[in-house]
């Protein structure tokens, strides 16, 4: 019974919580380029104010074009949906490992990628392109990464992963490491954050993930906005329940855990976000074509981290 | 009496080993001349740290030594007098390279592999510890080489000898510390070969006005 109050609890954080993130993030970078900044609470008055706009749809649109935001949004929100924050009590935590994860997020870029192209403008082809460009490169590192840690904690639920390290099964581990390295640089290519894309730039030739979207407006736009937002807050959320889990309430623990562990989160979140505002202000934008060699550097990496396992298990 | 290093001291050991790993393949990503000497600098730091671990974990005072003259000389003198060169040069742009990044990359992490084969038969009766430090050294060692074959520049193939010369060291503090004349005399001739290779660097230039080594091979007569 807890397990679905839980369930339902996390999944209204995550939607909930994801604008303030984004906002932080802002604010944090702001600060750091010496300019006061909007109030972190800004990103929630930005989806109010497009939510009461009319939807403007092109001529030329068809009805994927209006499907698209709800599927993108609803695929982004069930994937921060099986990903535990602060308890790993949920409903849907046995049944989600990072496979589904992976497939989840890749419905949500599918249809991203397919609306960017239904009206037919040439920004939307060269967002969506250059998108599935970075996607097949960042996939398989990703999934290279869920390979490389199940073999190490025997399971790919990110539940289980986490408890598994909560147990003192990974230490300080090459292997470990290694796949952080990569996640972290797939989180950054999957968000459309510097250096790989610039979410706050509409200059044509660098733009990836705004091209797409820009024929979008009124509440499509808010949805679409929203998942990005959740996008960045799932990904934070899956780096801390796999590689920071401490304070994630186990189901075998009282419901007070959950509380702590919720405080913990919320420490997390505002850490990550504070350290991705630094990362991204210390950093250059790169060239579209070096994306390539950043993200075959994750693989290499995920794919360096199960080579690794090799060695320190074959003993 | 042998002193037993504990669980924890194990894992940071490994850690920092794959750290100078990780600068090996940063090297190998760079692609101006500055930051494949920041990179080179920075695997010396992590080589200085990790000798001076091992140093504490294996209680082995010299090893501290061996420590400080990485982190003097490879993690200071040369990449500063190197880069001093690269500017006096005017080559401070651009590398070239024989094999895209991309492809040089994947060729390293295959390295990686096989020196992982090659070292897991040979140490059997080895401990974790030592085997890992030993697979990471040689695969160090293997980059270093794959940055010589794959760059054209005479800099960035100094670079590569270098980066090959701070595998052995690893492997070197790795397995029970080497005497520390030899890693004195060693750390001595590194720097009379960076030298040597700065009175060369200056000479190839002179004769063929440029620091492409492809032109080298077309006046021994290698090439048509």
């Amino acid at each position: 019974m807890s397990a679905i109050v839980w369930q339902l609890l996390h999944a209204l954080l995550m939607v909930g919580l994801a604008p303030l993130v984004t906002g932080i993030v802002r604010l944090a970078k702001s600060r750091l380029q010496g300019r006061r900044g909007p109030s972190p609470l800004q990103p929630y008055r930005d989806l109010y104010r497009l939510l009461q706009k009319e939807a403007i749809v092109a001529d030329s649109a068809s009805w994927l074009f209006r499907v698209a935001p709800y599927l993108i949004f609803t695929a982004t929100w069930t994937g921060a949906a099986i990903v535990p924050a602060f308890t790993s009590d949920m409903t849907l935590v046995p049944a989600a490992d990072l496979i589904a994860l992976v497939a989840m997020l890749g419905v949500a870029r599918f249809f991203t990628a397919l609306a960017g192209m239904d009206v037919g403008t040439a920004f939307g082809g060269i967002g969506s392109s250059r998108e599935m460009m970075i996607a097949s490169l960042a996939e398989p590192a990703m999934l290279m990464m869920t390979f490389s840690l199940s073999l190490l904690a025997g399971t790919t639920a990110p539940a289980g992963i986490g408890a598994f390290v909560l147990k003192g099964g990974i230490h300080l581990d090459v292997s470990a490491g290694l796949a952080l390295l990569s996640l972290l640089m797939v989180a950054i290519a999957e968000n459309g954050r510097i250096p790989v894309d610039n979410p706050s730039t509409h200059l044509e030739l660098t733009m990836v993930h705004e091209a797409m979207v820009l024929e979008y407006s009124g509440r499509h736009l808010a949805l679409i906005e929203a998942a990005g937002m959740v996008r960045l807050l799932l990904y934070m959320t899956l780096i801390a329940s796999i590689f920071a889990p401490w304070g994630i309430a186990q189901p075998d623990e009282p419901a007070v855990f959950a509380v702590t562990g919720l405080l913990l989160f919320l420490v997390k979140v505002v850490l990550m976000a504070v350290a991705l505002a630094v990362f991204e202000t210390s950093i250059a934008k790169m060239r579209v074509f070096r994306v390539a060699d950043f993200l075959g550097g994750a693989l290499l990496l995920a794919l360096l981290a199960t080579i690794f396992i090799y060695v320190s298990e074959a003993v | 009496m042998t002193y037993e290093p504990l669980a924890y001291e194990f894992d940071v050991a490994h850690m920092i080993d794959a750290m100078v790993l990780m600068f090996g393949f940063q090297l190998l990503y760079q692609r101006r001349m500055q930051s494949v000497l920041r990179s080179f600098a920075l695997q010396a730091v992590a080589l200085a740290a990790a000798a001076a671990w091992q140093a504490h974990v294996q209680r082995a005072p010299h090893l501290y030594a061996t420590a400080a003259i990485a982190l003097v000389f490879k993690g200071m003198i040369v990449p500063f007098a190197l880069n001093w060169l690269v500017v006096k040069l005017g080559i401070h742009r651009n590398v070239e390279t024989a094999l895209g990044i991309g492809p040089s990359m994947i060729v390293g992490v295959a390295l990686v592999a096989l020196s992982i084969l090659l070292v897991l038969p040979v140490t059997g009766k080895a401990t974790a510890l030592t085997r890992e430090s030993l697979a990471l050294a040689m695969s160090v060692i293997l980059l270093g080489m794959l940055m010589m074959i794959t760059r054209h520049n005479a800099v960035t193939q100094v670079v590569g000898f270098m980066a090959l010369e701070n595998g052995l060291i690893l492997a070197a503090v790795g397995a029970k510390g080497m005497p520390l004349v030899v890693e004195i005399s060693i750390a001595f001739s590194v720097l009379v070969a960076m030298i040597l290779f700065g009175i060369f660097f200056f000479q190839i230039r002179e004769r063929f006005d440029s620091l492409d080594l492809r032109y080298l091979e077309y006046y021994r007569g290698d090439r048509q």
